[in-house]
């Protein structure tokens, strides 16, 4: 390990403010577009699904 | 057939007033904008005229692009242009060439007196001239790509600007790079190599692609 | 009668035969698409996790400080493989659309889309990053060095492609003519990045001190792969969801859509 504290790790060296926004930014990115086709995925779904019953019920009647 | 578009696009030009005078008195407006705005100092405006004059006529350019194809495409003739047994790619360079003469070459013209407006040496304003002379026909080549694209759109003009400005980037860059050059003196053969270089391969590789890309968008 | 083809084919070894006679295009049926890669993506996902907890953990734990930079150096970590994933997500694309055009691959089209919000974000990431590492060791948060400029083409070029294909109603068209302005963009990004470096090579008076690869010890150099990899494994997991929900939006007539939306759609 390169830091002896905890403390020491999170100043690191001086640059935390830099260090730490650039990997929160690269977490927000990462995480986000993890996200978000999950999301869409579901709610593509959803909305196909209601497709499909509005159809089958409008060739049903 | 060539030369029949050719020469139909001229006149067709010619006689709509718009699409000539536009372009030029766009390009005159925007360079006169800036001796008002950064002051009258010579020595500022001398280093800002190559990309002043250069970026003005790249905005020119994009300005007059949706003409291009949007008439034709308009009442139909695009079509007919396009299903015709004829290659589209050999029509496609004789409406580019005569979209050049109109639009452009009275701007390559102009060139000289803007420059002497914003105070670039004879030098420089030679240089200037030929730099547009090269570069102007590459920037319709490249522009006609993206009009080609973007015909079938109702709103197509200023996603036609965005689509083409990173493709203008190298020709911008040695454009006013060789008047830059020529100011401070130094060789700008190299420059002006590289825009006809630029050129030629416009000249021989975009017809295709713009000739596919009429082809999708007229369906 | 016996040609000389089919003569020249039992020659060859058995494997090659194999490859001769698969049916390579069951590979661009949606169905077969969608059920491969959701077997896929567990995979992808663990794979990902334990590359990036390499990279994290081997980056900002054990790798020694750098002579120059002190531990803001640390930022290469997420930096650099952004920016190299933004050229690969391009080039991907670029190849995509090839296929599209000469084969008239459909699924081709749907990974050129898929891919293109994920390589976008890349380049905003590397540019941001990049930014906020220039801050510090260069004193400013921005400068026109060759490579953000061309980095900041690229993001132009990603934007062009998604709001040209967002211009046209009909899906077939979007595609067509987004990925003519794709490739026009590939043509030109050797060209962009050329002359852009040529140009800052002009105007270049301070010297940035970039981290050199060649020179980078192991215990440096092996978290920073393993980070490229794990964003290579991430964006394949991320287009292929991507893609799958796109194949289910352009094909829910179909019968394996159908099933799949009402078996999705129950849990």
């Amino acid at each position: 390990m390169q830091f002896h504290s905890f403390t020491e790790f999170f100043s690191m060296g001086g640059y935390a403010g830099y260090v730490w926004s650039a990997f929160g930014v690269g977490v927000v990115v990462l995480v986000g577009n993890l996200i978000q086709p999950m999301l869409h995925h579901k709610k593509v779904i959803k909305q196909l699904a209601m497709k499909i019953k509005r159809e089958q019920h409008a060739s049903n009647t | 057939m060539f030369s029949l578009i050719l020469k139909r696009d001229l006149l067709l030009a010619l006689r709509n007033k718009q699409e000539w005078a536009n372009p030029i008195l766009f390009f005159v407006i925007v360079v006169s904008l800036f001796p008002l705005s950064v002051g009258v100092e010579p020595n500022t405006l001398k280093t800002i005229a190559p990309g002043v004059i250069w970026v003005a006529a790249l905005l020119a350019t994009l300005l007059s692009l949706n003409q291009l194809f949007h008439n034709d495409y308009q009442d139909g003739s695009l079509e007919q242009l396009v299903i015709s047994p004829q290659p589209l790619s050999l029509m496609v360079l004789a409406k580019i060439i005569a979209y050049w003469l109109i639009t452009e070459l009275p701007l390559v013209m102009l060139s000289p007196l803007l420059g002497y407006m914003l105070h670039l040496s004879p030098h420089a304003i030679g240089c200037l001239f030929l730099s547009l002379l090269l570069g102007t026909p590459v920037l319709s080549f490249i522009g006609a790509i993206a009009a080609a694209l973007t015909v079938s759109l109702r709103n197509g003009g200023v996603l036609l600007g965005l689509l083409i400005l990173p493709l203008y980037v190298p020709v911008l860059i040695f454009g006013a790079g060789a008047v830059v050059a020529a100011q401070m003196g130094m060789a700008f053969n190299g420059q002006l190599a590289i825009l006809g270089a630029m050129l030629v391969l416009a000249l021989c590789l975009t017809p295709f692609a713009i000739a596919g890309a009429l082809k999708i968008g007229v369906e | 009668m016996v040609d000389m083809y089919s003569l020249q084919l039992n020659l060859y070894p058995p494997y090659v035969k194999k490859i001769m006679n698969f049916n390579w295009h069951t590979l661009s049926s949606p169905e077969w698409f969608y059920r491969f890669a959701g077997k896929l993506m567990p995979w992808l996902a663990f794979i990902a996790v334990l590359l990036f907890a390499y990279g994290l953990i081997g980056g900002l734990l054990f790798a020694p400080a750098d002579y120059q930079q002190g531990d803001g150096f640390r930022i290469i970590y997420i930096h650099v493989p952004s920016a190299i994933l933004s050229m690969q997500v391009y080039a991907g694309m670029a190849v995509c659309a090839i296929v599209s055009l000469i084969w008239r691959i459909k699924l081709a089209d749907v990974i050129v889309r898929a891919a293109a919000p994920v390589g976008a974000w890349f380049t905003v990431l590397a540019l941001v990053t990049g930014s906020i590492w220039g801050k510090p060791m260069w004193g400013t948060w921005w400068v026109w060095d060759a490579r953000l400029t061309s980095e900041l083409l690229l993001l132009f070029l990603y934007l062009g492609y998604m709001a040209l294909y967002s211009a046209f109603a009909d899906t077939q068209k979007a595609a067509k003519v987004s990925n003519i302005l794709l490739l026009v963009g590939a043509i030109d990004l050797p060209i962009i990045h050329y002359s852009v470096q040529w140009w800052n090579t002009l105007h270049q008076s301070d010297t940035i001190n970039l981290m050199g690869k060649s020179h980078m010890a192991a215990s440096m150099l092996h978290p920073l792969l393993a980070m490229m990899f794990a964003f290579m494994v991430y964006t394949l997991l991320i287009v292929l969801m991507r893609a799958r929900t796109e194949l289910l939006q352009r094909g829910w007539r179909s019968r394996w859509a159908r099933a799949i939306i009402s078996r999705e759609g129950e849990s």
